[in-house]
């Protein structure tokens, strides 16, 4: 099927759990001008995942890839959310009655409102069952 | 050509037998003669050279160790005056002082001739272009393998080692055919020749690896054998031997060791008694006819296996297995001896981590805590953290199954592991005894 307009693509980036290792990912997205609009950190024994949404990703995913960073694309998708108690109760119970399973999530809470990002076993099915609850997605667009 | 030296080659094992008879007895009264050395440890074994009456007699014949020769540094052991010498060599002392060996011109001849037949038995000759990227210098690598080129009319490359990007620039421009190096140098090129847009498959005319100096394992043959479309054979010696000494022929079914210059037998480690054919054990060899610095049942600390029958190509000597192993090489992790080679071929057979890897040895409490890190494959990336710690999983039960004890794994990035142009340090111990 064609790519929807609201699935984001995500960069991961392997990382040993070691001081500088952030920085030099951080670093060298600052020297592509690329900026980071979400992300966040997973730990395991030993090492981590970094997880970003950046405003270029193949640009992003090229430079940490000639570092010898190991890079991934990830399709993920990011949900509107009301910055007020019940905002993140809305998408999960959404989802939840739609039996998708949320793998990961992260959020922040921008100016206009608050926004949570989500790594879904299925994504079609995730974006079909917001759009029908009356949640609202954001396009891929307004990131990259 | 089907053989350097065909006379010499597949001659009868009989005659073969004889003739090691002969430069054994001959071998003996010359060290009891000249070697004070030697006489003293002969006389410490009530051995006297008229006990040896057939070849199997070699087993009445004191050991020489490694030690010995450090013992003596520098030249204590030589047996020629240092007139007739024509060549040092001195080695790395990677397992701890540096040794000394010397040469007589008759020496480097036999050292020639023994790596002018086995790189002729791996199917190269003249028209080849051979990249010598073993070091030049003290190391016997470089200058072993250079003379060894240059006398089957093969074109010599004489790169030595580092500087690869050259390297892999040369190795195209020359019209390479063949290369001598460490295996793990050669993977390391690999990875050099890709990252420059170079595949060493498709963009060289790269057809043979003469590769040791280090043990590897028949895994690793068989992905550099693939991933570089190149034959990868397997060259074994040690500077007390002269230098890089026996190569495998193409049928890649161990090196041959060349009888009339090197009589080989394997021991039972704790007995030392004579293992059958095919049995795994310590490596003895004793050199027949080294002049300057003679080499008698030397217990290099190798573990292998010998086969003793005529080879596919119809050589008739002795063909010595890939080594799996060094007595000295061997750590003791919770009393159970594990070996890094048995690591190295564990992680072959995961195809989501790389070749290359590090064991760290602590003492955690009374334990002994061994932690081996290995690269996570860009391929085998995942962004999900429970795929990277099933991969970690698979690891540490592989080695569990292979070790016969439990080993901690850490998933590193690519590339962050150290990589060896000369031996492959793999081993940080930091056990405090």
């Amino acid at each position: 099927m064609k790519e929807n307009k609201f699935v984001i693509k995500q960069i991961s980036v392997f990382s040993e759990n070691k001081p500088g290792r952030l920085a030099a990912i951080a670093r060298a997205l600052q020297e592509e001008k690329i900026n980071i609009m979400a992300f966040s950190i997973a730990e395991a024994d030993g090492f981590g995942v970094v997880r970003a949404l950046v405003d270029k990703p193949k640009k992003a995913h090229e430079k940490l890839g000639e570092l010898g960073f190991n890079v991934a694309f990830t399709d993920v998708i990011a949900v509107q959310m009301k910055d007020e108690p019940g905002g993140l109760y809305e998408t999960a119970r959404i989802l939840g009655e739609g039996h998708i399973n949320i793998e990961y999530a992260y959020a922040y809470s921008g100016k206009e409102a608050a926004v949570l990002i989500l790594r879904v076993d299925n994504v079609e099915a995730a974006i079909a069952a917001i759009q029908k609850g009356g949640g609202t997605l954001i396009e891929s667009s307004l990131f990259q | 050509m089907r053989a350097w030296d065909p006379r010499i080659e597949e001659m009868p094992k009989a005659d073969l037998e004889a003739m090691q008879y002969r430069l054994l007895k001959t071998l003996v009264y010359r060290l009891y003669s000249f070697s004070p050395f030697y006489h003293r440890r002969m006389e410490e074994n009530r051995v006297h050279p008229d006990d040896i009456r057939t070849l199997g007699d070699i087993r009445k014949l004191p050991f020489m160790f490694k030690r010995d020769l450090r013992d003596n540094y520098p030249d204590r052991l030589f047996v020629s005056s240092q007139e007739d010498l024509v060549r040092y060599h001195v080695s790395s002392g990677t397992t701890g002082k540096p040794t000394v060996v010397g040469y007589t011109e008759r020496d480097l001849e036999n050292w020639t001739a023994s790596l002018a037949r086995g790189l002729v038995s791996c199917g190269l000759g003249r028209g080849d272009v051979i990249q010598v990227s073993y070091g030049y210098g003290l190391f016997t690598g470089g200058l072993g393998l250079h003379y060894g080129a240059e006398r089957i009319g093969a074109t010599v490359l004489p790169t030595s080692v580092g500087n690869t990007e050259r390297q892999i620039e040369l190795m195209q421009d020359l019209k390479a055919t063949a290369i001598a190096c460490t295996p793990s140098y050669l993977l390391h090129m690999g990875e050099v020749a890709e990252k420059m847009g170079v595949s060493i498959k498709d963009d060289t005319l790269l057809k043979v690896g003469i590769l040791g100096a280090e043990p590897w394992s028949e895994q690793m043959r068989q992905r550099i054998q693939e991933w570089l479309g190149i034959r990868a054979y397997d060259i074994y010696g040690t500077s007390e031997l002269s230098g890089p000494m026996f190569c495998e022929c193409t049928e890649q079914k161990g090196f041959h060791v060349w009888g009339d210059l090197a009589y080989v037998e394997i021991l039972d480690p704790e007995t030392l008694e004579p293992l059958p054919a095919g049995e795994r054990g310590e490596m003895v060899i004793t050199m027949l006819q080294k002049e300057a610095l003679p080499m008698v049942r030397y217990r290099i600390g190798d573990i292998s296996a010998i086969d003793d029958s005529v080879c596919g190509c119809g050589r008739t000597h002795p063909r010595v297995q890939r080594i799996t192993g060094r007595v000295d090489d061997m750590l003791i992790i919770r009393g159970i001896n594990v070996f890094p080679s048995q690591i190295e071929y564990a992680l072959m057979s995961i195809p989501e981590v790389g070749q290359h890897f590090q064991i760290i040895v602590d003492r955690r409490g009374a334990l002994d805590d061994m932690l081996v890190q290995v690269e996570v494959k860009r391929e085998a990336f995942s962004d999900k953290i429970t795929d990277l710690m099933s991969i970690r999983k698979k690891v540490e039960h592989k080695l569990k199954n292979i070790l016969n004890v439990a080993v901690n794994v850490e998933l590193v990035e690519p590339g962050s592991l150290p990589r060896f142009e000369g031996k492959a340090k793999r081993v940080i111990d930091r056990r405090k005894i």
